[in-house]
């Protein structure tokens, strides 16, 4: 009888565990969503940054072509990177360009396409001071490798005549989860820190020489609310939607300039002319008077061989759409257009997709 | 010679039969089937997960092995990861939360079982399990708009002012902090040690009460020396039961603990655990490297799991041998 009990639970181990294994090496790719009977759909996933614009042009553009279904989801850039490798999406949308290694790891190539851009703000809370702050790149690469230690250092009061600063700790606040603002902040601070480069570096993640973390940017302005003397950084759009204060920061042309949507797209132009032909370019720090030095464009990624013709042309006529028409949507929501001059260039590249 | 075992074996094998169509027409055998299949069903998903999450940190085995658990250092830019300010944050603060939880959970047990009126009791458990279902984002909400500024302004300065000479007290206040993450975790395990330890105390047989009072003993000297004695085992299983909870809980915990791997002896310093980390890194994790190691933080806390529940059974064990003995 016991003979008995063990070989039928082995047996059902051995069937379960067959079963389970089977499960598992299907997972990755899981049926899509179901879409209407007749549309075709295309699967991205990546960066959670630009989701409302596209989600806006995918729906305008479903409008347009009843008979075309996009369905992104918004699983970060890392996963975005990751499934385009392997092929499980048609396209994937990243905040920071592939490195060269990932892109040895795609069977095909792939393309990047600029579609927006963002940039990255210095919020802070000071008691006592409703003035906007002048910051140098100096000074923010100063505080957040924890030398600039007081509101009140020379390097930040000398840029703020006439503001009273006061005698107390700044206290910084990131971003604790992995994510494209940290990178376009970090990617900035490399920049224009060698001491940063080597010490901290960039990604979508580091290892923060000071501060306390905050998950996503609810999180980072939360901490920054409530805490007398911080000193964190936020996208954009979050600090122009929740009223957040922001400081000006010095560019490479040496003028104080302020965040907004022209000052964005103006440093896109500033980079278009020693714009690379795949793309990837980082635009922190770009040169022009009028340029905000903490910007950043996030790409779509799509490879430059779909097999399917009906996706393919989809596809291409999607990103011409997204240039022309899909532009005039973006300021609405408050990201940053691109430049004429990156337009022109990205329209031509579109004829590397076959 | 040979042809008398055969007959027998043949007999016995139909007898067997008979007997297995029997227990089937009752129900037995399928009863039996179904529920194995449920238990092994458990072990196989246990097994599968451990055997994923083992091969899928192939890297970070390879390049760090047993210096992932004591690395202090978690550098995606260079890839360099270590597990120690992870398990550090995730014991310490689940340790807290059982610091704060278990006595007030197993008070409030005592008195709903024992000495509330039975309505009461009654409405105060509904209260209670009402309070186990709400979703642990919500507390850690409560956690960073109440908890944190009444920590960073009260409870915080008067610790320092009153216990500063101790290390546990020291350094500066930022509200978030690993004493917010273990105050948010008590909070959230509280209702399951409440819940399990009333239902538990409340199975001790009556006359075990009734036998304390003919003694002699008043209502309280019955309540702590013999029914709390008797349902000991019980309400373990509810404390770690709620550790359990503990070391795995996330997303409230991400939102007040400050998120900083870095140890330090000062509750009031930011710390990180290891289900945050994993939360926080995962979906923009580039390169293999950096994403494997955070399987392998998985695969890190799993076994720091399995270490505390074996640890758990050794307690439970030991303490129902002396109870044993004694009575």
């Amino acid at each position: 009888m016991k003979l008995k009990t063990s070989i039928t639970s082995i047996a059902l181990g051995v069937v379960l565990a067959a079963l389970g294994v089977c499960a598992f090496v299907e997972s990755p790719s899981a049926a899509p969503a179901p879409a209407p009977a007749s549309a075709l759909l295309i699967n991205g996933a990546g960066a959670t940054f630009p989701y409302p614009i596209y989600s806006k042009w995918f729906d305008e553009y479903h409008k347009l072509h009843p008979d075309m279904q996009f369905n992104y989801q918004s699983i970060g850039s890392g996963g975005g990177i990751r499934q385009v490798i392997a092929g499980t999406v048609d396209f994937g949308a990243t905040d920071g360009p592939m490195t060269d290694e990932q892109l040895g790891q795609a069977k095909t190539k792939i393309l990047h396409f600029p579609t927006v851009m963002g940039a990255v703000v210095p919020t802070y809370n000071i008691p006592g001071v409703n003035q906007e702050l002048n910051f140098t790149p100096e000074a923010l690469a100063g505080i957040f490798l924890g030398k600039i230690t007081k509101w009140n250092d020379p390097a930040i009061a000398n840029l703020n005549k006439g503001i009273n600063l006061p005698d107390t700790d700044i206290i910084v606040v990131h971003r604790s989860d992995g994510s494209g603002t940290t990178y376009i902040w970090v990617d900035y601070l490399s920049k224009v820190s060698e001491e940063w480069k080597s010490k901290v570096g960039k990604n979508t993640s580091v290892n923060w020489p000071v501060g306390i973390g905050g998950k996503g940017n609810e999180g980072v302005a939360g901490l920054v609310k409530q805490q007398p003397g911080a000193l964190g950084y936020v996208e954009l759009i979050y600090a122009i939607q929740n009223n957040m204060p922001y400081g000006k920061v010095r560019n490479s042309s040496g003028v104080f300039v302020k965040a907004g949507l022209a000052s964005v797209t103006a440093a896109a132009a500033g980079a278009a002319k020693s714009m690379p032909d795949d793309f990837r370019v980082s635009i922190t720090n770009a040169p022009g008077k009028t340029a905000y030095p903490i910007s950043s464009f996030t790409w779509l990624l799509v490879p430059n061989k779909i097999d399917d013709p009906t996706k393919k042309k989809a596809i291409v006529d999607f990103l011409h759409w997204m240039l022309k028409d899909g532009q005039g949507l973006v300021e609405t929501l408050n990201y940053a257009k691109l430049p004429k001059e990156v337009v022109l260039k990205e329209t031509k590249a579109i004829s590397q997709v076959n | 010679m040979a042809i008398i075992p055969v007959t027998v074996e043949r007999a016995r094998l139909s007898r067997r039969a008979r007997r297995f169509v029997q227990q089937l027409r009752h129900g037995d055998e399928v009863a039996h089937l179904i529920t194995l299949l449920a238990a092994a069903s458990i072990i196989v998903v246990t097994v599968m997960l451990v055997y994923q999450l083992y091969v899928n940190c192939d890297l970070p085995r390879h390049k760090f092995g047993l210096e992932f658990f004591m690395g202090r250092t978690w550098d995606p830019v260079s890839g360099d990861f270590g597990a120690l300010p992870f398990i550090y944050g995730t014991l310490v603060s689940s340790a807290l939360a059982l610091l704060l939880a278990v006595p007030l959970g197993v008070g409030a047990a005592i008195f709903l079982s024992e000495l509330a009126p039975p309505r009461i009791s009654n409405y105060l458990t509904f209260v209670i399990e009402l309070l186990a279902a709400i979703p642990s984002v919500i507390y850690g909400v409560v956690g960073i708009f109440i908890l944190v500024p009444v920590l960073r302004s009260v409870v915080m300065p008067f610790l320092k002012h009153t216990l500063g000479f101790l290390p546990l007290f020291k350094g500066p206040i930022y509200g978030v902090s690993m004493l917010a993450g273990g105050v948010v975790l008590a909070v959230m395990i509280v209702p399951y040690i409440i819940s399990v330890s009333r239902e538990v105390l409340l199975a001790v047989p009556v006359e075990q009460r009734e036998a304390a009072l003919a003694l002699g003993a008043t209502k309280w000297e019955s309540t702590w020396q013999v029914v709390v004695p008797f349902a000991r085992v019980g309400i373990m299983a509810s404390v770690f039961l709620a550790l359990a909870r503990a070391l795995g809980e996330t997303m409230a915990v991400t939102m007040v603990i400050g998120n900083d791997p870095k140890i330090s002896a000062s509750l009031f310093a930011p710390a990180y655990s290891i289900a945050a980390v994993i939360a926080n890194e995962f979906t923009e994790a580039t390169g293999n490297l950096y994403l494997q190691a955070l399987i392998e933080l998985g695969l890190v806390l799993f076994l720091v799991t399995i270490l505390i529940n074996g640890l758990a059974r050794l307690v439970i064990i030991a303490t129902t041998q002396k109870g044993a003995a004694q009575g």
